[in-house]
């Protein structure tokens, strides 16, 4: 007698043969039949969040933190269409990440049967690619399909949806003995390995260059090359720039590192990129977060541009030597190829280079009411927790503090929502790094507008055992919107007042929500810290604490901004240091910088 | 701008028609014709794309075209070397008056009269996109009731095909 399981379980057989060994979701009706099998599973860990966006970016920090392919799993209509937010967060940032929803029964789709949304449909232009089950036979394959297309070439999410149906059907296929399946994806061939001409033509540039600069991006996270670059920059002696995709690929205490290019990049950084000769791009996108006016970017540099997608090449800027390739196999070639090419002259570029970084460090003041400086708690919490600590940020000027101000000395430990601007990204995405690398120390580094749309995945956190910690930056205000408002809009504060501080000026109303209290009532330890004397008595205490989660509502001065910054479609070269101060290049005098 | 004309051969599969012709638009691009079968090989489906996008775009939305799964490849058809035609129906009216003077003109195109009523004859025309237009300009002045076109369809001039390569990549994996 052939044995016989229902397409349910051949789901979960099949995420067991794939590896995942971790599934964040909420259960409903047309998924329900999975959640059988998933119930006996000794493999495959479900976690119950408490809001499916929850799901799908724990799922995106538990890949950035591990490199694996991460899965969130929901059921049908709105359970589906709450994952949307999140797929289009791991499609703009290139996360390998694998979505399994349940449908309404095959029958009924195109009914507008209850908790029918053609996700498929919906997530077309979000997803690398999705599939829509339609035989119960077709259950293994298409996982490992997913699974293979969500982390192989540029990574990205892929949605499968199953129809109730197709779980509830019986089948002979068993994942167990067919596994590997044979994928059939005859239009899917990633080009891993770079042409050695392009490759050869890189390094004769890379030799003659005089003003080169490494323009880094997420990509050389993705392929995993952080060790290769290092061994590259430094067989070059070239300067580095690292993306907020990139933060971690160099370390930030490495003498060749210039720090974050882009809107709130450093000085250095954004100006080496203006004045290059060479940019030498990895795994970058020339972002117009990066690039600013992209007419006036770096007009005087020839660009080589390697990227695994050849659709990224020549998108924005036209590359003269397009290479096309996984990161990793790019630099190693580089290298052997640089090999025999002289190395190049730069040490007129380092004098100027070295003369911007002295003159134009980053910095910030500290109020005048000896109220806490943001960017002062965000600098401490990255002292004392180390370079080891995994940070999670949510989206706006405590991301970009975050980004400048903590010393990312190892990859992948600095996780944010860089292409998608996802608010709400760091707590469920820190709740999903730690279940990856439970061994890790995990910050959420969140604003008060951010904390607020997803803080409910600390309940989850509690209930399950998952030990994460938050510093909320509590100024009171959706803080960036603030700063252009402040900058753009003659202070007009419209709609920015949280109402998060301990006396709000428009209600009069104190701490809507107490987020100490908030934290408690989520089975979570919470402190409060409103001076710069406790900061490292405060954070001390967050991390001596192993046990349980711990929220801690910094409050800070509700003025502060962001800088340098590059105004929105500006050019790079009107970068501001602080308002209304521009840098003075004309001290670079020794130099041949000849423009 | 310039007028490109894409083939595309795709997987055979469910949804593919949307998911190239919705990367088309959220790629900012208007598609001015598209015609889509099945081919020699009954896994593979081939689209026939006009756009009227300049260089540089188009070599963007290829190289998005090329990241769709179910693409299996993409050639563009240079006007001098491939055959491109279209197919028309036109319902003209032809009243006793007028009906010699259209069905001379139907001649003149090489054109067939496939439907006829005491008012009106249909007419089905294949050609280039210069040819059906000059039709319709001739065609105008009797009073067009109604005008279908199928979308221009092309084919590489010589024996090579476009599709060997790529079918034995489909043959593979089935």
């Amino acid at each position: 007698m052939t044995r016989e399981i229902t397409g349910a379980q051949s789901l979960i057989h099949s995420l067991e043969a794939v590896g995942a060994d971790v599934v964040f979701g909420i259960p409903g009706g047309a998924i329900l039949p999975a959640y059988d099998p998933l119930y006996d599973s000794t493999r495959v860990r479900h976690i119950l969040v408490r809001h499916e966006q929850g799901a799908g970016h724990a799922a995106e920090g538990y890949a950035q933190a591990t490199g694996r392919v991460g899965v969130c799993m929901a059921t049908s209509g709105p359970g589906a269409t709450n994952l949307v937010t999140s797929i289009a967060d791991a499609y703009m940032d290139s996360v390998p990440m694998v979505a399994i929803t349940g449908q309404v029964p095959s029958a009924a789709i195109g009914t507008d049967a209850f908790q029918e949304a053609d996700i498929c449909g919906i997530t077309l232009p979000i997803t690398k690619h999705n599939f829509l089950v339609q035989s119960v036979d077709d259950i293994p394959r298409t996982i490992a399909e997913a699974f293979h297309l969500a982390g192989t070439g540029r990574p990205g999410p892929v949605l499968v949806d199953l129809p109730k149906d197709i779980l509830q059907s019986v089948t002979s296929v068993l994942p167990h003995e067919i596994w590997p399946p044979t994928l059939d994806l005859p239009g899917y061939r990633p080009i891993i390995r770079p042409h050695s001409k392009q490759v050869r033509e890189a390094a004769k540039l890379i030799s003659a260059s005089r003003r080169p600069v490494l323009y880094i991006g997420g990509g050389v996270l993705r392929a995993r090359a952080a060790a290769e670059l290092r061994t590259l920059a430094e067989l070059t002696g070239i300067p580095v720039v690292t993306t907020l995709m990139a933060r971690g690929a160099f370390p930030d205490s490495h003498p060749q590192h210039l720090g974050m290019p882009g809107m709130h990049g450093s000085v250095a950084a954004v100006t080496a990129l203006q004045k290059a000769d060479l940019l030498i791009t990895l795994g970058a996108r020339f972002d117009d977060r990066v690039t600013g006016r992209l007419s006036s970017f770096a007009p005087h540099a020839a660009v080589i541009h390697a990227d695994i997608d050849p659709a990224e090449i020549g998108k924005n800027r036209t590359a003269d030597v397009p290479i096309v390739g996984d990161c990793r196999e790019v630099i190693n070639e580089l290298i052997a190829a640089l090999a025999a090419e002289p190395r190049p002259d730069l040490e007129g570029w380092w004098r100027t280079l070295d003369g911007w970084r002295r003159t134009y460090p980053l910095g910030y003041d500290l109020p005048d009411d000896g109220s806490l400086a943001p960017q002062h708690v965000i600098e401490r919490l990255g002292r004392i927790s180390g370079p080891e600590t995994i940070f999670a940020a949510g989206v706006g000027q405590h991301q970009m503090w975050a980004a400048q101000f903590i010393s990312y000395e190892n990859p992948y430990t600095w996780l944010n929502s860089g292409g998608a601007g996802t608010m709400g990204f760091a707590v469920p995405a820190a709740m999903g790094a730690k279940v990856g690398r439970p061994d890790a120390t995990v910050w959420a580094i969140d604003g008060d507008g951010c904390f607020q749309m997803t803080n409910q995945e600390l309940a989850t956190c509690a209930l399950e055992g998952i030990p994460i910690k938050v510093a909320i930056i509590n100024n009171g205000s959706l803080g960036m919107v603030r700063q252009w408002q402040t900058l753009f809009y003659d202070k007009r504060y419209s709609n920015t007042e949280l109402g998060t501080h301990p006396a709000s000026p428009r209600t009069g109303v104190k701490r809507v929500p107490d987020f100490v209290r908030l934290a408690e009532a989520l089975g979570c330890v919470g402190l409060r810290c409103d001076s710069a004397a406790e900061v490292d008595a405060t954070i001390e205490k967050a991390m001596a604490i192993d046990d349980a989660s711990v929220v801690v509502d910094f409050v800070v001065h509700p003025d502060a901004m962001v800088w340098p910054m590059v105004a929105a479609g500006a050019s790079n070269d009107d970068i501001r240091v602080a308002r209304d101060l521009a840098p003075d290049f004309d001290y670079s005098g020794d130099v041949e910088v000849n423009l | 701008m310039t007028r490109h004309t894409l083939s595309v051969l795709v997987e055979n599969k469910p949804g593919v028609l949307a998911r190239v012709s919705g990367l088309f638009s959220r790629r900012g691009f208007n598609i001015e014709s598209l015609a889509v079968g099945p081919t020699e090989h009954p896994d593979v489906s081939r689209m026939t794309i006009v756009v009227a996008v300049e260089d540089l775009p188009l070599e963007q939305v290829t190289k998005q075209l090329n990241k769709l799964v179910n693409v299996l490849k993409i050639v563009e058809m240079d006007t001098s070397v491939s055959v491109q035609r279209e197919l028309m129906l036109i319902k003209v009216r032809a009243e006793a008056s007028a009906r010699s003077q259209v069905l001379e003109t139907v001649t003149l195109f090489r054109a067939k009269v496939v439907d006829v009523a005491p008012d009106a004859v249909t007419i089905e025309a294949t050609g280039t996109r210069d040819k059906l237009d000059a039709l319709i300009r001739m065609l105008e002045p009797f009073g067009i009731r109604e005008l279908v076109q199928s979308g221009m369809v092309a084919l590489g001039r010589g024996a090579r095909s476009i599709t060997d390569r790529s079918l034995r990549a489909v043959d593979r994996s089935a």
